[in-house]
């Protein structure tokens, strides 16, 4: 990550250099600082709601409850997280919610999984292969009803705005497919640093 | 009506569930109220221990965009690209979807005002904004909220995802609505 972000920062000031568009930068710069803030400190009410809900879900033995029944597929997928870690309930949730399009909601609960995650990790710091999976995942989420495009589709005066729900579906459960193989073939090429086994104390 | 269903669950899944799991949780003679709130406290802490890999990823992409180096990059690819099946107006959503999930609804939105939503283009957007995620925010948030600064295979899994996610979407356009 460090190579690539450098790599970003040092690309463009050097295009900046070469368009002419320097003075744009610096405005750029102070911006984006600030967006990120606003971007974190915006989830603040809903990441407080679902965690909330969610450690009440917890208590009353739901998260247990999904994650075994979630379990015949995450234990596939993610072959390194104990069955009983209360990731799995939390991976499950936060699928169902991005399926369901509700990226709110989505977000809190693939925060407390990775949380769980980490928990369960040999080497913190360092993204296990469970980890880079989820987050994977994430990034191609497969979506049952892309909202805010069907809604610019309406406004934009399509016929049947919603008539893209098919493809879109094909896609993304292309795009899934990609992130499991890719994040699997991948796990070797980037090493995690101690020998697997169990986790160290 | 696969999509009304489809539609009323998107309404009424979060009401329902905000107002059934604790229902559930008091059946169960969970104290409710304090565990919300003992829960509900780590939010706050969370986002704050988002900030900093976020501007760190936000700041870089900010001036990614402001450098003009997508537009280069685009007059560049627009002539491979055009032959597979992506027009020049699409492109720019391909470039911008991975880092800002804002800027690629206004891609979206842009196609749709100059070619019509029922054009090929417009709907080749439209299908890929929708199947793909902003995939630089993710990886920040996710793994800046666990302090996680080598992110291993993911970055790269993450973008092959993506990159498989355009291609499906040229193809399932092409085939589900012709060229």
């Amino acid at each position: 990550m460090s190579v690539i972000w450098v790599l970003l920062l040092v690309a463009s000031v050097v295009v900046a250099a070469a368009t002419g568009r320097m003075a744009a930068l610096p405005g750029a710069i102070a911006e984006s600082a600030g967006r990120a803030v606003s971007l974190s400190i915006g989830l603040v009410g809903i990441l407080a709601l679902w965690l909330g809900l969610m450690k009440v879900a917890e208590e009353a033995g739901l998260v247990r409850a999904l994650g075994k029944l979630a379990r015949p597929v995450l234990r596939r997928l993610f072959p390194s997280v104990p069955a009983e870690s209360p990731a799995m309930g939390a991976m499950t949730m936060n699928i169902a919610a991005n399926m369901l399009g509700l990226g709110n909601a989505a977000t809190p609960f693939g925060i407390k999984a990775m949380e769980e995650l980490e928990r369960v990790n040999p080497d913190p710091g360092t993204a296990t292969d469970a980890q880079a999976l989820f987050c994977a995942l994430n990034t191609a989420s497969i979506q049952l009803i892309p909202a805010s495009v069907i809604a610019l589709r309406a406004a934009a005066g399509a016929r049947q705005p919603a008539d893209i729900l098919g493809a879109t579906l094909l896609a993304s459960t292309c795009a899934t497919v990609a992130a499991i193989a890719s994040a699997w073939a991948l796990r070797r090429l980037f090493r995690s640093s101690p020998a697997p086994g169990p986790p160290r104390v | 009506m696969f999509r009304s269903v489809l539609e009323a669950v998107s309404v009424w899944a979060i009401p329902l569930v905000v107002a059934g799991v604790p229902l559930y949780a008091l059946t169960r003679k969970v104290k409710v109220y304090p565990v919300f709130v003992e829960g509900a406290k780590e939010g706050f802490q969370v986002a704050v221990r988002v900030i900093p890999p976020l501007v760190a990823v936000v700041v870089a992409l900010g001036m990614l965009r402001a450098s003009g180096a997508m537009d280069g990059l685009a007059a560049l690819l627009a002539p491979l690209t055009s032959r597979i099946g992506i027009p020049a107006s699409v492109l720019p959503m391909v470039l911008v979807r991975p880092l800002s999930g804002g800027a690629a609804l206004g891609v979206v939105a842009d196609v749709l005002r100059s070619e019509g939503s029922d054009s090929y283009a417009g709907r080749l957007a439209s299908v890929m904004a929708g199947s793909t995620e902003t995939t630089f925010y993710v990886l920040a948030v996710y793994f800046g909220a666990v302090g996680v600064s080598r992110y291993r295979q993911a970055l790269p899994a993450a973008l092959l995802a993506d990159l498989a996610g355009f291609a499906a979407s040229v193809v399932a356009v092409r085939f589900l609505f012709g060229p």
